[in-house]
């Protein structure tokens, strides 16, 4: 790792201001992926600013007809939320298969989002549920937030406060790991609620999480595992390496898609 | 360079670091607990599991400064007036070990892995060791290990 | 025997003793051990596969903070300081000896592969040094690089060394090639099959470490580091690199957290660091992480391998010939000749009467990291070739792969082969037979049927396997080649109080020798397993000794101190004869007691111990004072642990995800000291095994040369959710020649496994070949081929 000044702020404003003074610094909020790309000296922030102590950010709460999570939530509090599990079984689940447990002990939501790795699990289910990003300075809708591989609408100094889901009626993650990494090689969440149906798929594609609209028009009009089994996504644009061809990912993506289906019920 | 402080094993460490420093960095090197180890550099092999505020966490893939005003609980930690914690003893009679170098962060692991399953079966356990790498072993006594100590442990 | 009815015999699962400091977190691996006044060193690696250096300038990197001193391939030649050797030399066909490039320390005007050592860093912090290691400025010239193994022979390749063309290190035969003719000329079938043999990394979860150090005031330098063969390691940097010499060098091997065979070898890393120790005059710490052990660790495997065998009518063996091309990397490791030619060829008879055999290989160099032993060395590599065809035969001629195999076993011993082994005992039907019951075999057609209603593809492999161990007698590997004997010491010293040291030249890195070879002791003298301690490691503690690799330890280390023993025994009557005033011939010594045949004399061992030692009136011309006896034992045969195992797979077709629905392995390892070990050995060696067949590839991009999986996000460790718990079960020859009867047991698994997983696989798939490893990706691409076969046909 590389010379760096460390701040850990106990407000969000104290956040901001450090951010708005340091020359070129990176948000730490569970570290899981930070850190590692410092140890390997790919980055070289001026400054961290750890948001991971703002009290404010680490929450879960359930209103109306939707939940919200803090930005510093862990996956693992995710995983374990009464009522995520009550309301969104399948966002408890996917947050539950993030990573390992003791990554999911450290990884939050917000930090995951921000960096949005193309081979991520919350921004499928950000896509897939219609989610609002709300951040220091606004609220970004799922659908405007991911602009390709390690990029977002985020701007600088903007921090993510919380992230809002609506109740599906009916969801569901399936994730097929790279064997190695274990990250998503494939993840396709389903959904269908108030937005209609969203299938939303993580891992496979060189841009990031994408929607697959041929998928959602077939399921709007049958909620079934078989309408979408014949839907093939084209495999230009998807990842290709030694762990599989663009067409491999292609067919998985109709694979997991199918089984998700078939896990929402 | 910021002082660090926390509780290690139930005794106050505190320590001048360099902000960059990392929690393994700080428990092996300046506090000389040499029981956690670094197996890689990419926060997937386990070997630096240790306990911040009870949960299981790669001290590999957190600053020290993260770890502030916290409880941590380190493989050396383990073991109270000589006496083994199920666990440990467990691994020793299932032969849950071979070169010893994985077992530490294998251990602690186990440990949060028991006390967040009631009712451990085969197949949680091997999900849940997702984050542990073990050469030697090919795990089949560490997962002896681990139910029989969850049993131990009820 | 007392000993075993208090459950700490031979025989006994006793718990380990090393567990202890292990599971509290107070092992000493060579990271955990810091010096006075230590320095750290970083290696500056090259980014290119092949490149000239023009130029290295560190002047920037000399004067950055912290930095002590900055070393380049210059220096350690100016000091004269040797480069890296290979311990064993293969001759060609033609007569020739292999053809050996320079194998520098640092380099110094080429680097020939990704990772290849041109700088060294020495600083106050590791910080320091890595930071500084990126101010040194190194003018390259790219040269296309040599990566592939079927083309780098073609004339055309780039060439790795000047001192060898086409690449070609040797070119070696075995066995006889006019009878492998003949016999191919009278078959009624021949069965051909192309291999490839993935290049693993072995990934010994402690990485690579070393401290080096020098005292000025007495000239010696100490060097602690990650070894399987302290010894060895002293030999190689002394006599032949040229650090110190050999009475000055201590070289210390504390715990090591595994090997796997990676940690034989005499590295760079180590012998830069215990040379520049002396430069500086500081200790010198260097440990590796894991993205340096990916690139400079000695890999395993990479062959391509084309294999024939001809059967008569009705499915013998007639006749195989193969022809296989070994990649050995950049530079000769310590054994790495050894490895693709008599720990393989020898090995290609398999379990089998196979009258006539005729191998070729050609030793090859690419611009990729050294290929050295991992675990089975060379004999995994020949069973997968042998189990993979012999499968391959079963299917084409119709025979149920159990019966083939019976039907060609070697029935009787001893068993000369055509490859030079003699396989000495073994009875290889009854390990086929107690694993189809564990498996139980009768019922696989009703389980592929239901597995087929859920959807999936259920299929069953068998892997026959035999390995030579107990390396090795040292005129058989003498007159191979080999530039050592391969025997074991022991030193065992009774202390005058009764309790016991064992130094033994055999090395522990996770194989449990401080309880194995304790309880052999303890059985034999009758004293309690806590009186006995086991030494190792350490070059100023224990006699010259050849180390832990090649399921050598039990066989070999452990007969040394049978035999050192039996001398502790024969004195220790003599001084009880003394004692009680009988004849020598009526001493009776048993469970730890000394008695005079026929009276109620008797003299306890810690009476006698003492005794000993304070040598009151012992007849000096007889008798000298105190009771420690040492051993050289130097086995007179290889050892042949064999056995079968089989793998039971499902794959699921959408996805080309294998499971493991059972795996058993029947093994005959001889007499076992401690079946709860042993039991651990088989386990981790199947482990790695299925990871060679499903899970691991080391792969370099075929152009640039660069390490695609250089981390754990591309090169795929077995995980507990990839693997099953194993079924295991023994049957037991003992081996004829070890006094114990112990064959090894170390690398079984590794060597069995692979093919039964492939052999699981492609029966599930109906499909002839699949690539190692069998990926998900690469099963579905099978999956869909032989679907659209089937519907072309």
């Amino acid at each position: 790792m590389y010379q760096f000044n460390y701040e850990r702020p106990k407000t969000l404003a104290d956040a901001e201001a450090l951010l708005g003074k340091a020359d070129d610094p990176k948000i730490l909020a569970g570290g899981q992926t930070l850190i590692p790309t410092l140890k390997q000296r790919l980055a070289m922030p001026s400054d961290v600013i750890d948001i991971g102590g703002i009290k404010d950010l680490d929450f879960i709460r359930a209103e109306g007809d939707a939940i919200m999570i803090g930005a510093a939530t862990r996956h693992a509090t995710v995983a374990q939320s009464a009522d995520v599990k009550k309301h969104n079984p399948a966002l408890a689940a996917l947050a539950g298969g993030i990573g390992d447990p003791a990554v999911r002990h450290m990884g939050t939501i917000g930090g995951s989002i921000a960096n949005n790795d193309p081979a991520a699990d919350y921004p499928a289910a950000c896509l897939g549920l219609d989610a609002k990003i709300h951040t220091t300075k606004r609220l970004i809708e799922a659908d405007e937030f991911f602009k390709g591989m390690f990029e977002t609408a985020l701007q600088d100094g903007e921090i993510i406060k919380e992230v809002t889901f609506p109740h599906p009626e009916k969801a569901a993650y399936m994730k097929f790991r790279n064997p190695a990494s274990r990250y998503a090689m494939v993840g396709v969440f389903v959904s269908r609620g108030p937005w209609g149906v969203r299938v939303a798929v993580t891992g496979a594609g060189q841009n990031g999480v994408f929607r697959v609209n041929d998928m959602e028009e077939a399921l709007s009009k049958n909620w079934s595992p078989e309408a979408v089994a014949g839907i093939k996504v084209p495999a230009t644009g998807l990842n290709s390496d030694l762990h599989g061809s663009a067409e491999y990912r292609a067919h998985l993506v109709t694979v997991m898609a199918k089984r998700a289906v078939a896990a929402a019920g | 360079m910021p002082v660090v402080s926390m509780t290690v094993n139930g005794k106050p460490a505190s320590a001048d670091v360099e902000a960059r420093t990392l929690l393994v960095q700080f428990i092996r090197e300046q506090l000389g607990l040499t029981g956690t180890h670094v197996g890689c550099d990419t926060s997937q092999c386990g070997a630096c599991v240790v306990h911040v505020d009870g949960r299981a966490v790669k001290s590999c893939t957190m600053l020290a400064a993260q770890a502030e005003g916290a409880e941590v609980l380190t493989i050396e930690g383990l073991a109270k007036n000589g006496e083994l914690h199920p666990v440990q003893a467990a691994f020793r009679e299932h032969h849950g070990l071979q070169c010893g170098f994985c077992t530490p962060g294998m251990i602690m692991t186990a440990i949060d892995m028991i006390r967040r399953n009631p009712g451990l079966d085969e197949e949680t356990v091997r999900e849940e060791l997702e984050g542990n790498i073990c050469r030697c072993t090919g795990y089949h006594n560490i997962v002896k290990a681990i139910l029989a100590a969850s049993q131990e442990m009820r | 025997m007392s000993d075993a009815a208090s459950g700490e015999g031979i025989g006994q699962p006793v718990r380990r003793k090393e567990d202890y400091r292990f599971i509290t977190g107070n092992g000493h691996y060579t990271d955990d051990i810091n010096r006075p006044r230590q320095t750290f060193a970083y290696f500056l690696r090259s980014p290119h596969a092949h490149a000239r250096i023009k130029s290295i300038d560190t002047s920037a990197a000399e004067a950055a903070p912290g930095v002590v001193a900055v070393f380049t391939g210059k220096h350690v030649a100016n000091d004269g300081i040797g480069g890296l050797i290979c311990g064993w030399t293969v001759t060609s066909k033609d007569g020739t000896p292999m053809k050996v490039g320079p194998h520098p320390i640092l380099a110094l005007d080429t680097v020939r592969y990704v990772g290849d050592h041109v700088a060294m860093v020495v600083a106050e912090t590791l910080a320091d040094a890595r930071a500084a290691a990126e101010l040194i400025e190194v003018d390259y010239e790219a040269l296309p690089a040599t990566v592939s193994l079927s083309s780098c022979q073609d004339g055309k390749a780039p060439q790795v060394h000047a001192e060898a063309p086409r690449n070609t290190c040797f070119e070696w035969e075995l066995g006889n090639k006019a009878e492998t003719e003949a016999a191919f000329a009278k078959a009624d079938r021949v069965v051909k099959l192309d291999l490839k043999n993935n290049r693993l990394i072995p990934n010994a979860m402690e990485p690579r470490a070393a401290i080096g150090e020098f005292d000025k005031g007495t000239g010696i330098y100490t060097l602690h580091t990650t070894s399987q063969n302290p010894h060895v390691a002293r030999l190689v940097l002394s006599a032949f690199v040229g650090v110190a010499p050999e009475h000055k060098l201590r070289v210390i091997a504390p715990d090591v957290g595994g090997g796997f065979g990676s940690k034989i070898f005499i590295y760079a890393e180590e012998t830069a660091c215990v040379w520049a120790a002396a430069k500086v005059g500081r200790p010198i710490k260097w440990t590796a992480d894991r993205s340096e052990a990916f690139l400079s660790d000695a890999h395993g495997r990479d062959h391509l391998s084309h294999a024939e065998l001809a059967l008569d009518k009705d499915g013998r063996f007639l006749g195989l010939r193969v022809k296989t091309i070994a990649n050995l990397g950049a530079y000769l490791s310590t054994f790495s000749a050894a490895v693709p030619t008599y720990l393989y060829g020898t090995l290609l008879s398999g379990q089998y009467d196979l009258p006539a055999i005729h191998v070729e290989v050609d030793g090859v160099y690419t611009h990729t990291a050294p290929v050295d032993a991992y675990r089975g060395a060379g004999r995994p590599e020949a069973t997968y070739l042998i189990e993979r065809i012999v499968e391959t035969a079963a299917r084409e001629t119709g025979i149920d792969p159990a019966e083939i195999r019976r039907r060609n076993y070697v029935k009787t011993f001893p068993h000369q082969t055509p490859v030079i082994m003699n396989y000495d005992a073994g009875d290889y039907a009854a390990s086929l037979d107690a694993a189809l019951d564990a498996i139980d075999y009768k019922g696989f057609p009703a389980r592929k049927a239901e597995a087929a209603r859920r959807g999936m593809l259920r299929g069953i492999g068998f892997s026959s396997y035999i390995e030579a161990c107990g390396l090795a007698p040292s005129a058989a590997v003498g007159s191979l080649g080999a530039g050592v004997g391969l025997w074991e010491s022991a030193e065992v010293r009774v202390n005058p109080t009764g309790n016991i040291e064992v130094l033994t030249g055999s090395h522990s890195h996770g194989q449990g020798h401080e309880t194995t070879f304790a309880q052999l002791v303890a059985s034999r003298l009758g004293v309690p397993l806590a009186n006995v301690e086991i030494v190792h490691g350490d070059t100023d503690k224990v006699q010259f000794g050849m180390g832990t690799y090649g399921s050598r330890s039990g066989a070999v280390g452990m007969s040394a101190i049978a035999k050192a023993l039996d001398k502790i025994e024969a004195k220790a009557k003599k001084i009880a004869a003394h004692l009680m005033e009988a004849a020598v011939e009526d001493i009776v010594f048993e469970n730890g007691v000394f008695t005079v045949q026929g009276t109620d004399k008797s003299l306890a061992w810690a009476e006698l111990s003492l005794a000993a030692y304070t040598a009151h009136g012992f007849p000096s011309a007889d008798i000298e004072p105190g009771l420690k006896e040492g051993a050289f034992y130097d086995p007179t045969n290889f050892t042949f642990p064999a056995g079968c195992h089989i793998c039971e797979v499902e794959i699921d077709p959408d996805t080309g995800i294998v499971k493991i629905a059972k795996f058993v392995a029947v093994d005959d390892f001889g007499t076992v000291i401690n079946p709860m070990i042993v039991e651990g050995q088989v386990h981790g060696g199947i482990a790695q095994g299925i990871g060679q067949a499903l899970l691991e590839h080391g792969v370099y991009d075929a152009d640039s040369g660069q390490l695609v999986t250089g981390s754990y996000m591309d090169y795929c460790m077995p995980r507990a959710d990839d693997l099953p718990s194993f079924t295991l079960g023994f049957t037991k020859t003992e081996c004829p020649s070890n006094p114990l009867g112990m064959k090894g047991c170390g690398e079984a698994g590794a060597i069995a496994s692979p093919p039964a997983v492939i052999n699981a696989v492609t029966d599930a798939l109906g499909i002839r070949e699949i690539e190692m490893p069998a990926t998900p990706a690469r099963i579905w691409e099978a999956a869909q081929a032989a679907t659209s076969r089937a519907a072309a046909e």
